[in-house]
């Protein structure tokens, strides 16, 4: 029976459906503490004086600070520059400066308004151009954390042939990852000193990492748990390595078991979001509509400490053309330190930020020209054969203009631009329509050399009683990794999926394959599982003479192979392609192994009274090399889009002296059932020689498209240019008033 | 989750006459209605320690009746009641499609009317509807029952002109003087559903046999401290044909009777232009 | 004393009469099933029904709830033997990282079978209910799919 391409459902679904998933807030604690953590009401400056109120019963609460860390006070992620609590140097403004402990949870927050601190505070830098006119120094000599240069040819020469040169400034702001469950952690030091760590996460083993440092343990007394995870999208990368160190440092400090559980305000106010961006784009381009020169600078916002904003930046700097071949280009990227919270990961991961200026960038483009944007896309569009601005030649899997046409004739995206056109003349209509376009490329896994960095591992266990386990770090935050897993391993194996498990990801039983990001867990670590798997495959019909297909057979083969022992092993670690090669120094080479392609069109109206828009339909064709499980694929496709409609119309994260001020759903617009247009998805499979059974990544590519056509349809109904999103009704309705005056 | 039940009093009258006596007697508890906007305080902490008047077991001020005058709602009849109820649904529409309006399901399952005008936010979705249907309200307390007329309702942002030791027990509406020739009911949100409105408006028009504006009545809420019936644009309708011209002046007039501000929600200056292009479009019909 | 019908079983609650009906819920009766977001009421995770009809749990003092019949998710079906409508979400993938979902069952619970075909009536319903993983269209099919008529076994 064909595993691969087979809609198994979810084999998570059932303990969810029913209530009886167990998140980390749903496990009993007893005798648990629960933590507070008071935060730095000023933005920079120096903390002076933390003030405990004699009138408060403090000897019913346990406070852990700074010096009680026994190792070092950060929280290492790729750098070690953001400390775990502060008393002195504050750089932003909800800044964990202690946490309080109190058997009640309502009093440990009660305690907070009883701790007064004072500060002696310095002029902040809050914006991207306060921090290049260095108006403090946070950061080195320049306020840069990362600088990245890709050059491929001679942009001057370029440009000299070309026959117009098209420039536009473009600029996206924060976006809160808003997982409907929020950010918690329980912890517990076992009595052989072990701190465990059980929570809300996609990376065990980079919040154990981080642990091993803060806690001066060997990595065999810390132990890392991932629970069942109520989203993520990038916003449980970094942070819950935060807030593990807070949770455990209470449970040492107070020898109970702690958990540390954020309401909706103050994870939305203090935890990571999207970094914001400028973009801008000089192209020079000949009169039939060939790239021939693309400058493009990208200056990103970091936030206060550097987190992953260096490989953000990357990523973002790898996408910033666009799925297009050009002779000449040149990419200058950087991203700076402010004093706001330091921003994350988050779907996309900096390439929604520069795809979004670079299809805007095609639309201007094809307007200067009188040319289609289809058009203007499909004549450069890569293809096999085609070299990237890093020097990549793509060998193959480049579905880049078969999404574009299959999306382009679905949607019927010319014939409605006819009918629009027609529609919005007409002076008695009640709406404005439009339609708009977009494509892109998102390379799957890690960037580079990442994936030979990562060192992934994964493992699939066959017990004497006849029970296979899948051993990996990836974690299942609702994208189905569980189930994808499961397939892989049933095809390899040939057995019914109903016979294979998949272990809790939990350091202690499970091996590092890498964190859940940069989407690789089905391409990369379903590649690991499959080689491990066909071992064990091996190795049983090497036992039985002839591979089982049924449990009872199973069961023999099991205990004829393991012999004595309880269990067999099969373990495999990554390994890089010989022909991937990555100069880390010149940005230059093979970026990702593989580009997967998508193409969005988006069908919207904006009502003539209010300018609220409606989108109407989204159709998308993506090429994710091979659906392992369709329905899954879909879900993540639309789950994505529905975020990136988000992020072009409803969700303004309102920033003032520093920090989100609209930090709760009622004032931080995500789209309800009511603003979710009907989704046609269409999955294109350009299979990858190297991905099992032809997977590239998928589940954040969705996130990338849809804003930048939403512009452009939203040009398409109203004539009005937006370089900034999100495209609120306030702003139609200003730039109609901009043009009553100009008349 | 900030707030600590062990810190709470909580007072449960079973009957009007109980609970004006228990208001009387602390002043300062909190009138709990449904919960929909003191729970979301209480979640946050601010109300530890409180002492609370729950009302929910004053069947009196339940139910919604037809009368011979027009409407009477209980104070604790809740959003799902009005929107669904025949009668509010035929004779008084606005208020019907307003309580739809207020949160989702769930919000206007909990919520009622009382507690949506004692809480006198400046975004509340009913208010224009009530406005321009001129409800009365009758509040009672120990000394006794008065009647206050909607338009005096409110004194500004979140702030009523009860008196200490006062409790919304009805809203009356009289039944309109005739059919109206025109309604209105429009909320603009932050999104499709479950929105706070940016603007919200509520209108009711009644022409004579030869097309003047006999009566017009025009309500605004979100666009100033507390919910406007627009008087001056009444005033000026009255006895004019409705050209293009008449809707343009009356909505240059708009702002005699509103002041729209910026806030996180929204700006100034579209909703200032959202409600002019509704008032337009309602008068051009 | 607060004596109220959880899930069709008689419970007496003897604590503070402000707690919050989602806590006392999760705490006292060991519900873990229905889930907090936002503490605001909109998110629609908290939503239990009370007396038929969809409450967002966490703006609901567990005070107001004498003599009253609550449903929580767990009435719905058990992990091994789903309900009907919990099918319908795992045939056509209603739900992802599962946190919302209770939520939205309970209200699609009580939705009339009229909304089958009538897929705006179903969002207008769910609309109290926000998601971040699914963009809501398998939802809503699930939704409707459960609401359709069985077709009926014929036997000879």
């Amino acid at each position: 029976m064909l595993q691969i391409g087979a809609s198994l459902k979810r084999a998570d679904a059932p303990q969810k459906l029913s209530g009886a998933a167990k998140y980390i807030d749903d496990y009993r604690l007893p005798g648990c503490l629960h933590g507070a953590t008071l935060r730095t009401a000023i933005a920079y400056g120096r903390i002076t004086k933390i003030d405990f109120a004699p009138t408060f019963p403090w000897d019913e609460c346990v406070v852990a600070r700074a010096a009680d860390i026994p190792g070092a006070n950060n929280v290492l992620f790729i750098e070690a520059d953001q400390p775990l609590l502060t008393e002195d140097l504050v750089m932003h403004p909800m800044q964990a400066i202690l946490i309080v402990g109190h058997p009640d949870r309502a009093r440990a927050y009660e305690s907070l308004k009883h701790i007064k601190v004072e500060y002696e505070e310095r002029e902040p830098v809050l914006s991207i151009a306060d921090s290049l006119a260095k108006k403090q120094l946070l950061r080195g000599e320049d306020n840069v954390f990362k600088r990245y240069l890709i050059e491929k040819g001679d942009i001057s020469q370029g440009f000299a042939q070309a026959d117009r040169i098209v420039e536009g400034e473009y600029r996206v702001p924060h976006q809160e990852q808003a997982y409907i469950e929020n950010h918690g952690i329980a912890s517990w030091v076992e009595p052989d000193g072990t701190i465990v760590v059980h929570g809300s996460l996609q990376c065990p083993y980079y919040v154990h990492k981080a642990m091993v440092k803060v806690f001066a343990r060997p990595p065999e007394r810390v132990r890392v748990i991932n629970a069942v995870t109520g989203g993520a999208f990038g916003g449980k990368e970094d942070y819950p390595s935060v807030i593990a160190g807070h949770a455990a440092l209470l449970a040492l400090k107070s020898g109970r078991p702690v958990k540390l559980i954020y309401d909706r305000q103050e994870d939305m106010s203090a935890t990571t979001k999207r970094h914001p961006a400028v973009v801008r784009h000089k192209t020079g381009v000949s009169k039939d509509g060939r790239l021939l020169a693309q400058d493009i600078e990208v200056v990103m916002d970091g936030g206060a400490f550097a987190t992953c904003s260096g490989v953000v930046l990357s990523r973002g700097t790898l996408h910033a053309t666009g799925a297009y071949e050009c002779p000449n280009v040149r990419v200058r990227a950087s991203v700076v330190a402010t004093n706001t919270p330091p921003n994350g990961a988050f779907r996309g991961f900096g390439v929604p930020q520069t795809i979004f200026a670079a299809e805007l960038q095609m639309e201007k483009i094809a307007a200067a020209l009188s040319l289609d944007s289809l058009e203007l896309r499909r004549r450069n569009a890569w293809r096999v054969g085609a070299v990237t601005a890093t020097g990549q030649k793509l060998q193959e899997s480049v579905g880049a203009l078969k999404c574009l046409e299959l999306c382009a004739r679905r949607s019927r995206y010319l014939r409605k631009r006819q009918l629009y056109a027609r529609w919005n003349s007409r002076k008695g209509n009640p709406t404005w329509r439009g339609i708009g376009f977009a494509l892109c490329p998102h390379g799957a896994g890690f960037t580079g050399s990442g994936e030979v960095t990562l060192a992934s591992r994964a493992a699939v266990v066959l017990t004497k009683d006849g029970a296979v386990r899948i051993l990996a770090a990836s974690t299942d935050l609702g994208q189905g990794a569980i189930t994808i897993f499961t397939q892989i391993a049933a095809q390899a194996l040939g057995l019914p999926p109903g016979l294979i498990e998949v272990e809790v990801p939990d350091t202690a039983l499970v091996p590092n394959s890498g964190p859940t990001v940069a989407s690789r867990t089905t391409m990369v670590i379903g590649g690991l599982i499959e080689r491990a798997a066909g071992q064990l495959k091996d190795a049983l019909a090497q036992a039985g003479g002839r591979a089982p297909r049924t449990h009872a057979a199973l069961k023999k083969a099991a205990a004829a192979l393991c012999g004595g022992r309880p269990e067999l092993r099969f373990e495999v670690a990554y390994e890089k392609p010989a022909d991937i090669t990555w100069d880390d120094s010149l940005y230059r080479g093979e970026a990702y192994g593989v580009f997967s392609y998508a193409a969005v069109a988006v069908d919207l109206e904006v009502d003539r009274l209010t300018y609220e828009v409606r989108v109407r339909r989204v159709t998308t064709a993506q090429d994710i090399g091979k659906a392992i499980n369709p329905t899954l694929a879909k879900g993540q496709i639309m789950g994505g889009t529905l975020q990136a409609l988000g992020y072009a119309l409803f969700e303004r994260a309102v920033f003032q002296g520093g920090w989100m001020r609209n930090s709760q759903f009622t004032n931080y617009i995500i789209p309800s059932f009511a603003d979710a247009p009907p989704m046609e998805v269409l999955l294109v499979e350009e299979p990858y020689s190297r991905g099992p059974h032809g997977a590239k990544g998928l589940g954040e590519m969705p996130m990338d498209v849809p804003a930048p056509a939403v512009v452009a349809a939203v040009h398409d109904a109203t004539g009005f240019w937006f370089n900034e999103i999100p495209v609120l009704p306030e702003n139609i309705c200003g730039k109609f008033r901009e043009a009553e005056k100009t008349k | 989750m900030r707030g600590s039940p062990g810190s709470m009093t909580v007072l449960r009258p079973r009957s009007a006459a109980e609970a004006v006596i228990l208001c009387a007697k602390h002043p300062g508890c909190l009138p709990l209605a449904g919960g929909t906007d003191l729970m979301v305080l209480w979640n946050m902490g601010e109300l530890n320690g409180r002492r609370v008047l729950d009302l929910s077991g004053v069947a009196e001020w339940r139910a919604v009746r037809k009368t011979a005058a027009g409407l009477r709602v209980g104070a604790l009849a809740t959003h799902a009641e009005l929107r669904d109820d025949a009668f509010v649904r035929r004779e008084f529409p606005l208020l019907a499609q307003a309580a739809a309006a207020v949160g989702a399901a769930q919000i206007q399952n909990r919520g009622t009317l009382g507690g949506n005008i004692a809480n006198a936010s400046p975004a509340g979705d009913t208010f224009p509807a009530l406005a321009v249907y001129e409800a009365q309200i009758r509040v009672v307390s120990a000394k006794g029952e008065r009647v206050i007329p909607f338009s005096e309702f409110f004194a500004g942002v979140k702030k009523t002109n009860l008196a200490p030791g006062e409790l919304v027990s009805e809203i009356e509406l009289p039944f309109p003087p005739s059919r109206p020739r025109r309604q209105l009911f429009r909320k603009v949100g932050t999104r499709a559903a479950m929105a706070i409105s940016k603007t919200v408006a509520a209108g009711l028009l009644w022409l004579s046999p030869d097309h003047r504006v006999r009566e017009l009545r025009f309500a605004l809420g979100s666009m100033a401290p507390t919910v406007r019936r627009l008087r001056a644009v009444e005033e000026f309708a009255r006895g004019k044909r409705l050209t293009a011209e008449v809707a343009a002046q009356a909505c240059q007039l708009m702002s005699q009777d509103v002041c729209p501000i910026d806030d996180v929600r929204s700006t100034a200056e579209y909703r200032l232009r959202v409600s002019q292009n509704l008032l337009a479009a309602f008068l051009l019909g | 004393m607060i004596s109220f019908t959880i899930n069709g079983r008689k419970r007496a609650y003897k604590g503070p009469p402000f707690k919050r009906l989602i806590d006392v819920l999760r705490e006292d009766f060991g519900l873990t099933g229905t889930k907090e977001g936002c503490g605001e009421g909109e998110c629609g995770a908290c939503t239990v029904l009370v007396d038929s009809k969809p409450v967002t749990s966490c703006l609901v003092p567990v005070c107001q709830m004498e003599g009253r019949r609550v449903e929580t998710v767990e009435s719905l079906g058990r992990e091994r033997r789903l309900g009907p409508l919990q099918s319908s979400f795992l045939e056509h993938g209603g739900a992802q990282c599962g946190f919302c979902t209770p939520g939205v069952l309970m209200t699609a619970s009580v939705l009339p079978k009229s909304a089958a075909g009538d897929p705006r009536a179903i969002r207008r319903a769910l609309s109290g209910h926000l998601c971040r993983c699914t963009g809501y269209q398998t939802i809503v099919e699930s939704v409707a799919k459960a609401l359709r008529p069985k077709p009926r076994s014929r036997k000879r």
